[in-house]
């Protein structure tokens, strides 16, 4: 197993479904002669010609349905955003055209691609380039969505998500494309709905996904010192979720904080609550507290910025209220 | 700061009380957990106890009055504190409905639901740590976080509409959810707050919640207050819990179509609860003979008829679980721990304290029990959670020079057994004409749950035990 | 859905249609649009035939419309017969259409069963979508009908994307792409054309240009109503037909189908029609924002008239021939409401099927 950062454990993924499926290819903003604004696609160009790695214009709405038409014609396309904040351009395609495909034509046109690109905050690009968009997707039917937060992950599900039948929005972190960890060699697959219990503890559950899992595993190795042991579910997939993995957890502690990186109303963290409320009644010692972003566009001061985040203290504070430690 | 005094709820169903009697003079110096007055619930006779230190102030009841739960009965304050506003507010406050939350609580409440005023949308974004604005400047020095939840124990409520009374600067907010400086004190109007949770490990290890003070915000009962309980030994029957705890409590039985067929037939035809009456009378003069054994073997193996018949009793309710059980309208409860209640007369009505886990108590262990039970259902000193609780009830009025009658089912249990007196008949026995001592058990049986076969049953069990005394001590 | 109901025999007939007007056999490179001599008698009679059927189908809709037997939004196509009769009798079976949500006429005209087409709008499980689409989102994986689309102008790109794919695996087929001359102002249409000119791509989008885009007349949505320029800033062949005769829209088709198969480039055509019904069923005919005038003289050139005429002068077509050709087009109406009325609802459990597909491969 090599280390590899997530950045390049997506690039492997890519290569590897490039090779093996003929009817695979990548398109999208500086993807082939740039080799991507965040370098993903690095080497792929070389490697299989331009008819598979497609450079376009800036016009995500265009290629979006691009995406869209060679999908329902038996390609396997996967879309780049730059970011998933110009995406907003292309939500008309992803929305009403990939998800609804197969429904409103009674079954007769699959659709085999995948949308994927940077998504969540970063710092200091301000209000418009400093998103986290999982809930509005996540709200569609016919969309799956996926958040890896690790290299093992990214890799493990786009490989998965290259070989859906269906429209997989992937949300990669912006933040986390230089971050490390262990990647095993070839065919690694995770699955699309199956989240995984990233730290083991019995006191309180944490429920995030994508770039928060880091966050949630530094809370719990803070809050270890003190005694206090975490379980840190990872969603991975906040479309399907799996609802069995929040139960299991939350059962067994009895206490739960949802962190995301996203707005509050609506967020991914009301649904996952909701879960908890159903799923979990009888076993709740709290009520579930969530962590997000502050109500309000990401500001560009430094200072502002920090205060609008979701972050380690906000949850930790969050934990020990639930522990009724506070 | 000061500390009031209301009418608790100190019974499950008390919704007012009477001061019987005040136990503090005024400028008397009292501290947390001394006994201020005695007061009377719709069951018995309770301590109200301090929940602060200092001076008890000012009285407002007097005794003989009654007074719906969460009524300001006195001011615990330091002496030279002013109390008038708190006084004040007393009449306002008894005005509003009781169980209205403050203002602070219902924007909790509806967090969530767009659109909020912004000090709710900041209240409803757990572990946020916004800038400080509207509640600030009303004089809290709270954390933004510790403004979420209920209102703050021991705060006035407030009349809806209207903000809270501004707290003096100097004064810092008491820290919510910490048990140490209002332990227990129950939410606004009366209604005790519980975790689902702890909820849910109190009914498995048979603990009642009533017994309990809740450690978390705004009084609520949560799981670390049911582990103490059973610590401590809780409500005092926690032994007798932690050894059943693994069984569980009670198995639900789903209606069958001629069981719900049944129950709707016969409530229309006899009252809610349709009852029918099963008479027996036993032969006693074996379990007579034990008894007057007994009694030369020493005080502390004396038993009662009453005693007999309880363990009896229970010994058949283990044999026959459907009479054990309630009526739930929708389905049938059996219980799997068996809890007797017996009937004892007061002064002024009737009680029913409970034996709880009978059938695992030695004929001694009721006996004494019982007594204790009887004595201090007399005396109006009973706790809520000795007279709650029980799955079956026994009534005897043989004391009387009874000897038959009808008992009237306690719902939602579905039998009851009346014991006559225990008298010498004449009977015949394999031709022979012979004077024995005999008793008549009446059992009334709800018919929704019970069929007279059923009762029946159950009663040959009882008389089983009842003529064959030894079995009931080995 | 039924494969019965999908095979119908107008689908035969148009198929037989579409065989004799193929490029080859119809001279694309030479024939002016008014030379009867470039088709047979029999494509005559056909592409008639044809016309009329949409005409006596769509008559229909509205009459089961009003008696609420169809719900919903329902656009219908009376006027604009000589566009799709045209277009879909200058392709092949394994061509590509996709259109916008005025998609009976283009979809009889491919040769969807009319059976299925009415079974759909009545939401029946033997609709050509199985239900679930409606009047708006008729599709037909058998004869690459992919679809008809809601949202104005959001198709575009989709039709780019699929002549990315024939591009992709070096095709030589077309996909052809028609909408609304108020499409031409969305963001969707300028990407698609833009990327269509760029990549080389074998795609005919077509302008159906009936003048008023709902109730609001070009005029006064269309800064510049020559729309037909804006081919020229895409570096695209463009060109304007007559769209209510039928043999100048096959022939301004042959033209850009042999530039799409042979040269792999786009082209656009302004098509100028008039739509003698409201822009839906729930919008009056004229009145509001066109008069009865206008609507009168537009119907003078009704497009199955101008045909109907040209082959009777030509001494080719009887009176009874004529009503020979209108029996059984309401006959072919009629059979389709009758199999439509009878056919039985989607059952409850498909309304959780197809929203993912199983994901096998």
């Amino acid at each position: 197993m090599a280390v590899l950062t997530y950045r390049d454990a997506l690039t492997q993924a890519l290569r590897e479904e490039l090779q093996r499926d003929d009817r695979v290819f990548l398109m999208g903003e500086e993807v082939a002669q740039y080799n991507g604004a965040y370098k993903v696609s690095k080497g792929l160009l070389d490697e299989f010609g331009p008819m598979r790695i497609v450079d376009t214009p800036i016009t995500e709405l265009g290629f979006a349905g691009v995406g869209v038409g060679a999908a329902m014609v038996g390609l396997r396309p996967i879309v780049e955003f730059m970011t998933w904040n110009f995406a907003l351009l292309a939500i008309d395609e992803v929305v009403n055209a990939a998800a609804k495909m197969l429904y409103m034509s009674g079954g007769q046109y699959k659709m085999p691609m995948v949308f994927r690109g940077p998504n969540g905050t970063a710092l200091q690009l301000g209000a418009q380039h400093s998103q986290a968009w999982e809930s509005w997707l996540a709200h569609i039917p016919g969309l799956k969505v996926c958040t890896p937060g690790t290299p093992a992950d990214a890799k493990g599900l786009l490989k998965s998500a290259i070989r859906d039948d269906n429209p997989v929005v992937f949300l990669e972190g912006e933040m986390l494309y230089n971050t490390k960890g262990e990647v095993p060699d070839g065919e690694h697959i995770v699955p699309i709905g199956q989240a995984e219990l990233k730290r083991e503890g019995d006191h309180c559950s944490i429920i995030t996904h994508g770039k928060m899992v880091l966050v949630a595993m530094k809370v719990a190795d803070d809050l270890a010192k003190e005694g206090i042991n975490i379980d840190v579910v990872d969603l991975r997939t906040v479309r399907p979720i799996d609802v069995e993995a929040i139960s299991k957890s939350v059962q067994k502690t009895n206490r739960a904080v949802v962190l995301e990186e996203g707005w509050e109303i609506c967020g991914m963290g009301s649904q996952v609550v909701d879960f908890i409320q159903r799923e979990c009644f009888d076993d709740l010692d709290a009520p579930v507290l969530r962590v997000h972003q502050e109500d309000v566009p990401m500001p560009y001061a430094k200072n502002l910025e920090r205060a609008a985040k979701p972050d380690a203290g906000k949850t930790i504070a969050a934990i020990k209220k639930v522990m009724y430690l506070d | 700061m000061a500390t009031k005094v209301t009418m608790e709820a100190l019974s499950p169903t008390m919704e007012e009380g009477r001061l019987v009697k005040w136990n503090k003079n005024e400028g008397d110096q009292v501290a947390a957990g001394d006994v201020l007055a005695e007061v009377e619930t719709d069951k018995a006779v309770m301590d109200l106890v301090a929940r602060g230190d200092g001076v008890l102030r000012k009285r407002l009841a007097n005794e003989g009055d009654s007074s719906p739960v969460g009524t300001l009965l006195a001011v615990i304050a330091t002496p030279d504190e002013n109390i008038e506003a708190i006084i004040g507010s007393a009449a306002g406050a008894a005005a509003a409905p009781a169980g209205q939350p403050a203002p602070a609580a219902q924007a909790s409440q509806s967090a969530g639901s767009a659109p909020q005023t912004p000090a709710a949308k900041k209240e409803s974004s757990g572990g946020s740590s916004i800038p400080q604005s509207a509640a600030e400047s009303q004089g809290e020095s709270s954390t933004p976080m510790q403004q979420r939840g209920g209102p703050q124990a021991g705060a006035p409520p407030s009349p809806p509409g209207r903000p809270a009374p501004p707290r003096p600067p100097s004064q810092p907010a008491a820290p919510r959810g910490n048990g140490a400086a209002h332990p227990g004190a129950p939410a606004a109007g009366g209604r005790q707050r519980t975790s689902p949770l702890a909820r849910r490990l109190a009914s498995e290890k048979g603990i009642q919640l009533g017994a309990i003070r809740g450690s978390g915000p705004g009084g609520r009962i949560v799981k670390r207050d049911i582990e103490n309980a059973k610590a401590t030994g809780g409500a005092g029957r926690s032994a007798a819990a932690e050894r059943l705890a693994a069984e569980g409590d009670f198995k639900d039985i789903a209606l069958t179509q001629i069981r719900k067929t049944i129950a709707r037939r016969l409530s229309e035809s006899n009252g809610p609860v349709p009852t029918f009456f099963l008479t027996a009378e036993f032969d006693a003069t074996r379990a007579a003979e034990m008894r007057t054994q007994l009694a030369e073997m020493g005080d502390q193996y004396k038993a009662s008829f009453n005693d007999i018949v309880i363990k009896a009793v229970a010994l058949a309710l283990a044999e026959h679980p459907e009479v054990n059980a309630h009526w739930l309208n929708d389905k049938i409860r059996q219980f799997n721990r068996i809890h007797v209640a017996m009937a004892v007369a007061i002064e002024d009505g009737l009680i029913t304290p409970v034996l709880f886990d009978a059938d695992r108590l030695t004929l001694w262990e009721i006996s004494e029990k019982a007594r204790d039970l009887a004595k201090r259902a007399r005396e109006r000193k009973l706790m809520p959670e000795e007279y709650t609780g029980a799955t079956f009830t026994v009534s005897n009025l043989g004391m009387f020079g009874i000897d038959q009658f009808t008992a009237i089912i306690n719902p939602p249990e579905v039998g009851i057994i009346a014991i006559g007196g225990v008298e010498e008949r004449p009977v015949v026995i394999d031709g022979q004409l012979e004077v024995r001592q005999r008793m008549r058990v009446t059992m009334s049986c709800d018919h929704r749950a019970v069929d007279g076969a059923t009762g029946a049953k159950f009663l040959q069990t009882v008389r089983r035990y009842i003529e064959n005394p030894l079995s009931l001590v080995i | 859905m039924s494969t019965e109901a999908k095979r119908a025999p107008a689908q035969k007939r148009n198929e037989k249609g579409a065989e004799k007007g193929k490029p080859g056999n119809n001279g694309s490179e030479s024939s002016p649009a008014n030379d009867l001599a470039s088709t047979t008698p029999e494509v005559r009679r056909e592409l008639l035939t044809s016309m009329m059927l949409q005409r006596r189908f769509e008559e229909r809709c509205a009459e089961a419309y009003a008696l609420g037997k169809i719900g919903g939004f329902c656009h219908l196509y009376i006027g604009q017969e000589a566009i799709s009769t045209g277009v879909m009798s200058m392709i092949r079976p394994d061509d590509y259409v996709i259109t916008a949500y005025r998609d009976h006429g283009q979809a009889l005209a491919r040769g969807i069963s009319p059976r299925a087409i009415m079974a759909e709008l009545f939401g029946r499980a033997t609709g050509c979508s199985g239900g679930k689409g409606g009047s708006m989102h008729l599709f037909d994986s058998e004869t690459n009908f992919l679809g008809g689309h809601g949202i104005v102008g959001g198709h575009i790109p989709i039709a780019a994307g699929v002549g990315f794919a024939i591009k992709y695996r070096r095709g030589n087929q077309v996909c052809v792409c028609s909408f609304g001359e108020a499409a031409v102002n969305i963001g969707a249409f300028h990407e698609a054309l833009n990327i269509a000119s760029l990549w080389d791509l074998p795609v005919i989008f077509i302008i159906e240009n009936n003048r008023y885009g709902m109730g609001t007349a070009i005029s006064r949505s269309t800064a510049n109503e020559d729309v037909i320029v804006r081919a020229r800033g895409y570096r695209m062949e463009g060109e304007s037909v007559d769209g209510q005769d039928v043999f100048a829209v096959r022939e301004c088709m042959a033209r850009a189908v042999e530039r799409a198969r042979k040269e792999k480039r786009p082209t656009l055509i302004e098509m100028r029609t008039y739509r003698f019904m409201g822009h839906s069923m729930s919008d009056a005919v004229s009145g509001t924002y066109r008069t009865k005038d206008e609507l009168e003289e537009n119907m003078k050139r009704d497009p199955i008239l101008l045909l109907h005429n040209r082959i009777y002068e030509a001494g080719e077509l009887t009176e009874g021939d004529m009503h020979k050709i209108d029996d059984e087009a309401k006959a072919i109406a009629q059979d389709a409401w009758d199999f439509a009325d009878a056919s039985p609802e989607p059952p409850l459990e498909k309304l959780y099927t197809d929203v993912y597909a199983d994901t096998s491969s």
